[in-house]
């Protein structure tokens, strides 16, 4: 029994060990090339490994600017993002009222669109609003469009926690905003890690919006700038930019690592309804 | 007004609906502002570009000072226009190979493989192919323009791939200009597969495995027991997952922006020609026509999700 399971786990094993390796090949090349003070787009181990390349950019003030705003564009997108859905999530979690099953599905449509098509006509009503090359502007399509999702995930989560809980604080003499405070914010804690992780790199990732809707040099976010590096072909220093893509990816891989328990299971309870 | 219209049942008990209505005026104050953030940033655009899609608004020339109203002129135009058809099939067979083929199979493939294997080894995996997911859109197609960078002609130094070749005594390409549909398909499965992976796992989860083992007790092939009991249970997360990638791969623009330059017409996509149409050649209205009609296949294909994965609310 265990050397058939083993005979027919194996070549299992291969083909999943050849699925990993095709995965891992096209991430290897910035791996190395940041380590490599003299690297070109040819794959090699470095000779000299060294973290001179990230110290450059960092000390030279490459990386301070876009990374801030990239930061601003994320962090406001993501505390508007859990107040707002956190609020409108309460009492669609909480309440019975007649419009609720119209909303709820109005804001799972709204959830399944792809938003991000719409940058055209947006950048017509931002050049009327004047909210054009701002990163307001940015931030508040940015909520808007992570918004009924986010809600849509806020009211599973909350459904989870137990309203008998809140009744039970209440009756022991908490005001509304301590029952909240004490009771339902900690366990709701993982609905609001998901929401924010989810809305933050959103933002942190965007490429598409800050492209069209910006174009003062100084308030583009990293995505933005990372393409206009790599447009200068030929004339750049492979390592820098290599350097410069896994600083800027590596908050998204950081904050999925860290909220990846709970991802799937609000995802996919999420869309079970 | 509009509070009293909500108050559900009401009940001639007065302390009641006092607190009920109480509860409700706290309850939509409550959902206010995210609904007010939504209708102006969300829905906005989406009324504007119905209203500049029936103008020849433009960033310069007569349509910049002065749009005028064009009537369905915009639309008509569409669908006479051989690049937005071009577009639209370009879409179509990227969506198709890339997701629906590609991302799905691979990812249902996976998710069933790695069923049962060793934890360590599945999440080193499983860690790789969801990194390929997480990073940056930049940064992936960054990754693979210096993956498939080189060519037989090229200036540049060949990228991994070419290296791989020529070790392989194989020829070198230059592989995004030879084939750049192809390229853009793999490279959206790549970055694309993780999610549903993950899907297709906690759907297999879900799945007793006792009804797996006495399958496998009464003689049942792997073969019989993936069609006759893993895929029957797994149609919702199929369904879900068909929809969702669906709709992502339809706002796609990053990754191949990145990897093509946006200006091959073998690989423009529909967010493409609407770029190119309203940012490089000024054309607002004729941008937002296309953008409108990218919404309506979505709210379409949205709708038709809903209804068939049956929400419960």
């Amino acid at each position: 029994m265990t050397i058939r399971r083993f005979l027919l786990a194996t070549p299992l094993y291969i083909i999943l060990t050849a699925l990993g390796l095709l995965f891992l090949v096209p991430l290897l090349w910035p791996i190395l090339a940041s380590f490599n003070p003299v690297a070109t787009l040819a794959l090699e181990i470095p000779a000299h490994p060294s973290l001179d390349n990230f110290v450059t950019i960092i000390s030279n003030g490459t990386v301070t600017q876009p990374f801030t705003n990239s930061l601003i564009l994320g962090v406001s997108t993501m505390l508007l993002t859990i107040v707002l859905s956190g609020l409108a999530a309460y009492p669609l979690s909480r309440y019975q009222f007649r419009l609720k099953r119209l909303l709820m599905y109005g804001i799972l449509f709204a959830s399944a669109l792809p938003v991000l098509a719409l940058i055209t006509p947006l950048y017509a009503m931002y050049t009327t609003l004047n909210l054009q090359d701002t990163l307001q502007g940015c931030i508040l399509f940015f909520v808007a469009s992570a918004l009924p999702f986010s809600i849509w995930l806020m009211k599973n989560f909350l459904d989870t926690v137990p309203f008998e809980l809140e009744e039970a604080a209440a009756i022991d003499g908490a005001s509304t905003f301590r029952a909240l405070w004490h009771v339902v914010l900690p366990l709701a804690a993982p609905g609001i890690a998901v929401v924010g992780v989810w809305s933050f790199l959103g933002a942190w990732t965007n490429f598409f919006v800050p492209l069209i809707i910006l174009q003062s040099q100084n308030l583009l976010p990293a995505s933005v700038t990372i393409y206009s590096f790599f447009g200068a072909y030929g004339q750049i220093n492979y390592g820098q930019l290599a350097a410069f893509a896994m600083l800027y990816a590596l908050p998204a891989v950081a904050l999925y690592t860290l909220v990846s328990r709970f991802f799937v299971k609000g995802i996919s309870g999420g869309l079970k309804g | 007004m509009q509070l009293k219209a909500q108050v559900d049942g009401v009940k001639p008990v007065s302390m009641r609906t006092s607190r009920r209505q109480r509860r409700l005026r706290t309850g939509l104050l409550f959902m206010l502002p995210a609904l007010l953030v939504t209708f102006i940033f969300m829905l906005g655009p989406a009324i504007w570009s119905l209203y500049i899609s029936l103008t020849n608004m433009s960033l310069t020339g007569v349509g910049a000072a002065t749009p005028e109203w064009v009537g369905f002129q915009n639309f008509q135009m569409i669908f006479r226009d051989g690049e937005f058809l071009n577009a639209l099939r370009v879409s179509l067979t990227y969506l198709v190979f890339s997701a629906l083929i590609g991302q799905a199979l691979l990812g249902l493939l996976l998710a069933l493989l790695m069923r049962k294997r060793n934890p360590v080894f599945k999440s080193i995996l499983g860690g790789i192919v969801v990194v390929a997911w997480v990073i940056p859109d930049v940064v992936a197609g960054f990754l693979w323009s210096s993956f498939l960078a080189g060519g037989p002609q090229s200036v540049l130094s060949p990228g991994l791939l070419n290296v791989i070749m020529s070790t392989l005594t194989m020829p070198q390409h230059a592989w995004l200009q030879e084939y750049p549909m192809t390229m853009i398909i793999i490279a959206n499965i790549w970055r694309g597969t993780a999610f549903s992976m993950l899907l297709y796992a906690s759907g297999l989860e879900a799945i007793p495995n006792d009804l797996l083992e006495a399958a496998a007790i009464d003689g049942a092939s792997p073969w019989v027991r993936l069609r006759s009991i893993i895929l029957p249970l797994l149609k919702g997360t199929i369904a879900t997952d068909l929809l969702l990638i669906t709709l992502s791969t339809l706002s796609d623009f990053t990754l191949v922006y990145v990897l093509t330059g946006g200006s091959n017409l073998q690989t423009e996509l529909m967010t493409i020609y609407q770029y190119r149409q309203a940012f490089q050649f000024y054309q607002i209205g004729y941008g937002s026509a296309i953008a409108l009609l990218i919404i309506v296949v979505g709210a379409i294909l949205s709708m038709l999700y809903i209804r068939i994965l049956r929400i419960e609310l």
